[in-house]
């Protein structure tokens, strides 16, 4: 995982709320067995109309995407926070997430920034009337800024992911370190619980 | 002293390490895998040179892409991959598969609790977010994305944020014609896509309990269309009376163990939970959804919604927005909605029971000419099992389609897609645009709402056939 300090940069406004990860990647895409090349794959229902938001050529470039409450819901898939990586976003700005998919993104260094509903619909509304607008997410500060707008206020991130985002720290490696508190609580388990055997 | 609830004792019972903050590292008893969401985890072992900590704990199948009719070959070249690839994996790796055309085979949410694998006081994970279906039988199971497939391979851990509390409660007794899919949708109705974030839900009362195991993993699978983390229902002789002789579950001096074990598991009279709701089961209705998120549905006696009469901007322009893809006028009555096809399966529907409730209205009766309907069994076991009981006839004789175990419609990424405009009713979880297919449109019901509306050719309720 790639080490994020702090993500600045102008961005992508997409004012829906439940926006869920069917949309972010149809599952058409879900076929392939490769990790990367999922850019092209994102919201491609919605980017077929003209008029969406993605296909406005003054966001090009955009690392940090705002968007509507309850962010990234449903399916568990993985390849939705990869499309929306591929394509270069490095945060999300929204107010709130979907409790896989914000895993998702932290586990591979996308930034979830959640801040108060009427924050999101100012930073919204000023975005979309100046698409040049630079945000910063701060991970060591767990800040959001907008300078321009005098803009700042902090999101919430457990210390754990926020060290691991500075760090761009492997988390199986973190959890091996427990290996003997693994292997103790494996000594301990019930010896009638289920296991299963590949077939010979 | 208070209490504590179900999901405080299983989470306490499995910390291998306490986080930093506010994360736990917990052992995971179960994990489940399938072709979609595993590839670039073990290639992500093989990377690192890591193995499998326990391949005895982990259990891979084959669902979400693969054919349901079984002398097609897998057409698509690009699935066709990756079901090879769980085969290489599941060998190199040394992990049970139950592949295509198995016995054993069926949706992953399917075959755990057939199996016996699936037992009170677990923790289980998988790739799949509808893996709190296995919440049903006492579990805590919640779903998780690739990077976290491939910490659970190495490792039999994973690491999580400790969880809310919430207790939905539905007191009382649901009328004869409300069934577990009808209760989810009322309460996910009631809380919102969004009610359960960040929470754990425990479903209790009397219309909970009055419910077969089969109708509670209906109820719990529906969790993550609230936004849960989990759903789960404390275990009772209900569920005991499910697993006592299943192939995994423990026999003789270990089944007294377990039942000891088990039965300390529910929820201590006087355990507080963070947040509770209250729904009298007397209330609920058939329910069928007009929009685009499970969340938008109503009672099948009423009529789809005008957006300007909800609350608040973003719920509006979010019903304007599902209104125009689902080609629907507010206040058309829920039964004026014709179907183009009707499909009856998935994790949330595709069990015994669902199979029997949609054929107990369909005997005798033949579908509306020119509707296509599917029938699609969760599993190969089901599927065996429909056919002893000679369901199968009765699905063919009324019309509809009887194929083998698989995700199939539920999210089309096999054969059996939708076509842009085609307008499905549905006992899958998902409203979501595009889910069974580009463009196709989808009302949530439940199977006996899925059978008259396939025999009606529009959003019907059993009683409305005789009529
Ligand atoms: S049946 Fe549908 S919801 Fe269930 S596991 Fe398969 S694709 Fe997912």
């Amino acid at each position: 995982m790639r080490a994020v300090e702090r993500v600045t940069g102008h961005a992508l406004p997409l004012d829906r709320r439940d926006v869920d990860t069917d949309q972010i990647i149809p599952s058409d895409w879900l076929k392939r067995v490769e990790r990367t090349g999922y850019g092209a794959g994102l919201f491609s229902a919605w980017a077929a109309d003209p008029a969406f938001v993605l296909n406005d050529r003054r966001f090009d470039g955009a690392s940090i995407l705002i968007a509507g409450a309850n962010f990234g819901c449903g399916s568990s898939r993985e390849h939705a926070a990869w499309a929306l990586e591929d394509r270069g976003f490095r945060a999300i700005v929204a107010p709130s997430f979907a409790d896989i998919f914000r895993s998702n993104c932290l586990a591979v260094g996308l930034v979830t920034a959640e801040l108060p509903e009427p924050d999101v619909a100012r930073l919204l509304a000023a975005v979309a009337s100046n698409p040049a607008l630079e945000l910063s997410v701060d991970v060591e500060s767990r800040t959001v800024t907008a300078p321009a707008l005098r803009y700042a206020r902090s999101f919430p991130l457990d210390e754990a992911s926020r060290s691991r985002l500075l760090a761009g720290r492997d988390e199986i490696d973190q959890s091996l370190a427990h290996e003997r508190a693994i292997a103790a609580y494996e000594a301990r388990r019930a010896s009638w619980m289920p296991r299963l055997r590949p077939r010979a | 002293m208070t209490g504590r609830t179900l999901a405080q004792k299983i989470w306490n019972e499995h910390v291998v390490a306490r986080g930093d903050g506010e994360s736990d590292l917990l052992y995971v008893d179960l994990h489940l895998v399938h072709e979609v969401t595993s590839p670039q985890a073990f290639d992500g072992l093989r990377l690192a040179g890591r193995r499998v900590r326990r391949p005895d704990l982990t259990l891979a199948t084959a669902d979400h892409n693969i054919p349901t009719v079984l002398d097609r070959p897998v057409a698509d070249p690009v699935s066709a991959r990756q079901i090879d690839a769980l085969t290489a994996n599941c060998a190199e790796f040394g992990i049970r598969l139950y592949p295509m055309g198995d016995a054993g085979q069926g949706i992953v949410h399917v075959i755990g609790p057939q199996l016996g694998l699936s037992q009170p006081g677990m923790v289980i994970v998988c790739g799949d977010s509808h893996t709190s279906t296995h919440g049903a039988l006492g579990t805590f199971a919640f779903g998780i994305g690739t990077s976290d497939v491939e910490h659970v391979l190495a490792t039999q851990t994973i690491s999580r944020a400790r969880p809310r509390t919430m207790a939905v409660t539905i007191d009382g007794r649901a009328p004869v014609d409300v069934s577990a899919k009808d209760i989810i949708l009322g309460v996910i109705a009631r809380i919102g896509v969004g009610g359960g974030t960040g929470h754990i839900v425990e479903y209790r009362g009397a219309a909970i309990r009055a419910l077969s195991m089969e109708g509670r993993m209906t109820v719990c699978n529906m969790s993550i269309e609230a936004g849960a983390r989990a759903g789960m229902i404390a275990p009772d002789d209900t569920t005991f009376a499910y697993l006592e002789g299943r192939p995994h579950a423990p026999s003789g001096a270990d089944w007294e163990r377990a039942l000891d074990q088990w039965r300390g598991l529910p929820t201590d009279p006087g355990a507080a939970f963070d947040r509770e709701l209250r729904i009298d089961a007397r209330e609920l209705r058939p329910f069928v959804t007009w929009g685009t998120n499970p969340a938008q549905a109503v009672a099948i006696d009423g009529a789809v919604p005008d957006p300007e009469s909800l609350d608040g901007q973003p719920a509006r322009d979010s019903a304007r927005r599902a209104l125009a893809y689902m080609d629907l006028r507010p206040g058309t009555a829920m039964r004026d909605i014709t179907v183009d096809s009707v499909f009856l399966g998935s994790c949330t529907n595709g069990r015994i029971e669902d199979l029997r409730a949609a054929a107990d209205v369909l005997r005798g009766k033949h579908v509306r000419t020119g509707l296509r309907a599917l029938a699609v069994p969760g599993s190969m076991q089901v599927k065996a099992l429909a056919e002893a009981e000679g369901l199968d006839r009765v699905f063919r004789d009324a019309g509809f389609e009887w194929r083998s175990a698989g995700c199939s419609m539920c999210l089309g990424m096999n054969d059996d897609v939708a076509a842009p405009g085609e307008r499905v009713a549905s006992t899958s979880n998902r409203n979501f645009e595009g889910r069974q297919g580009p463009g196709a449109r989808t009302h949530l019901v439940s199977p006996a709402v899925a059978a008259a509306t396939a025999v009606a050719g529009h959003l019907a309720a059993p009683a409305d056939l005789a009529r």
